[in-house]
């Protein structure tokens, strides 16, 4: 399986099966896209040189063109089979080492797009007894096998409604590392309103990641992030953010991780002004995401905005191009040394090495599966955890997932949001069409700018 | 060659062999909490350690 395309005026080709990815000229490019693999005759197909001839093309260049795509296919970077779907077979539950911690289902804004209904996740208002967050540790630990690496992601609602707890949680944490042998890396989520210089300190210091919420321009962001009695929010979280940020690249350049991250709805197509605009502000590693919404709601993303938001993508890779200060976290793709073919296979693993954990412990595959109560997997306090569900979201690999299996971009992607499939397809194993081609096309971004 | 450069290797199948240890990042975790991508995550398998729990 091969995809061609052309992004910034070049053209590049990606034999799925392999990993190999080839930047061609033009005439390259148009030879592969009118050739049958596999190519066993020495010289280029007559017809085919007919066809490109009268198109322009040079014989004696094409021929030679020709010669090079045979080698490499007979080098296996062009053209392979598909020798992945054996390691398929091999996978099984591993142990967990990734929990989402929804300390506050509490909010205090009232975001419109809101998966998590406004932060109580339909569930009413709720923050996390410490106790409960304790046990949560516990049940990583104790379900965490050999893995050293841990991750603790204090997420909500807004985690920083519930603040002593998340202080205490990471000094209990810390406290364990020693005697298990782990290593606990934290990340934590925010609105950023509550920030203040002692939680700025603090999240610098012990937050290997921290994501920091905003839509981009003022207008966008207060639009649609609105505080409880309907005022924007932009001016209260953009200096606190730029604040944390300063202070965390002044500090050790290992904890200078972050992310500013934003959401995009058909109410901002023009999304690549909104990320230009995060780097105006002085951030540079930055996020933008798509919401994430039933197709009914006014500023959901429709099937009939793809040609707008791909239009985007394209903008906003030739902007990137030229400010390679900035990572754009969906255009990030290390091309030598990316994650080995069963993390690919296997996705986000949510329900399997990720989960997530409710204020009353209930454990669920990961945070957007919360709320859905045919999900719920376990609980923290009583150590149970349903072994059947790991084993079904094990299934849902990339060679159970048929849309996926035919899919050029599939070792890029993972298999999409297992969430999101069983909200909108109803099955672990459909992804979502749109989102399906928001990341082929990022995939080709992503491409494009590692080329330059 | 003259015409096709070559900017990633084929090497998905390689890297089984010291594949599957875990130690990454869970990749939902780590910017986006929404649309899922594993291609721009990092290995962190530097001690190369052998295949286990796959």
């Amino acid at each position: 399986m091969i995809h061609t395309f052309q992004n910034m005026g070049r053209y590049f080709c990606v034999d799925t099966n392999s990993g190999a990815v080839h930047e061609l000229d033009k005439p390259a490019c148009t030879l592969l896209e009118r050739l049958t693999p596999p190519l066993n005759a020495e010289e280029c197909p007559a017809d085919v040189l007919a066809e490109l001839e009268l198109g322009g093309f040079d014989r004696a260049e094409l021929c030679e063109i020709y010669t090079e795509l045979r080698e490499l296919e007979q080098s296996g970077q062009l053209f392979t089979s598909d020798e992945c779907e054996a390691f398929a077979a091999s996978l099984r539950p591993a142990p967990l080492k990734s929990m989402c911690l929804n300390v506050a289902h509490d909010c205090n804004l009232r975001c419109a797009y809101c998966f998590a209904a406004q932060g109580d996740f339909g569930t009413g208002r709720e923050l996390m007894p410490l106790a409960t967050a304790k046990a949560a540790v516990d049940f990583l630990l104790a379900h965490s096998g050999n893995r050293r690496n841990l991750e603790l992601d204090f997420f909500g609602g807004e985690p920083l409604m519930n603040w002593s707890v998340v202080v205490d949680t990471v000094a209990y944490a810390r406290s364990l590392e020693p005697a298990n042998g782990k290593n606990f890396r934290f990340t934590i989520t925010t609105n950023g309103l509550l920030l203040d210089d002692e939680k700025i300190a603090f999240i610098n210091l012990e937050m290997a990641n921290v994501v920091l919420s905003l839509d981009g321009r003022r207008h966008v962001h207060d639009d649609m992030r609105p505080t409880p009695n309907g005022h924007g929010s932009y001016d209260l979280v953009v200096p606190q953010y730029q604040k944390l940020v300063a202070e965390r690249q002044l500090q050790d350049p290992d904890r200078s991780e972050y992310y500013v991250r934003g959401t995009f709805t058909r109410k901002n197509l023009n999304f690549a002004q909104d990320v230009l605009h995060m780097a105006d502000l002085g951030f540079r590693k930055l996020s933008m995401e798509p919401a994430v919404l039933e197709e009914a709601l006014p500023f959901a993303l429709r099937e009939a905005d793809l040609p707008a938001i791909l239009a985007e993508y394209d903008r906003l890779t030739e902007q990137l191009a030229t400010r390679r200060d900035i990572d754009f976290f969906h255009f990030m793709l290390d091309l030598g040394q990316g994650p080995c073919v069963l993390k690919r296979l296997r996705g986000c693993s949510c329900g399997n090495e990720y989960c997530a954990v409710t204020p009353n412990g209930d454990i669920y595959p990961c945070h957007q599966f919360v709320g859905l109560e045919d999900w719920r997997m376990g609980s923290v306090h009583t150590g149970a955890w349903d072994a059947q569900k790991q084993a079904e979201l094990v299934r849902a690999h990339l060679y159970n997932k048929p849309e996926c299996r035919e899919c050029w971009a599939k070792f890029y992607c993972g298999g999409g949001c297992n969430a999101a499939n069983v909200l909108y397809r109803g099955t672990l194993f459909k992804p979502t069409p749109l989102s399906c081609e928001l990341e082929r096309k990022r995939v080709e971004c992503a491409i494009a700018l590692a080329a330059c | 060659m003259k015409h096709i450069k070559t900017i990633a290797p084929a090497a998905l199948k390689q890297s089984a062999e010291h594949g599957g240890c875990g130690e990454c990042q869970a990749s939902c975790q780590s910017a986006c909490k929404t649309s899922c991508t594993v291609g721009n995550q990092s290995c962190r398998n530097d001690e190369q350690r052998p295949t286990e729990n796959v």
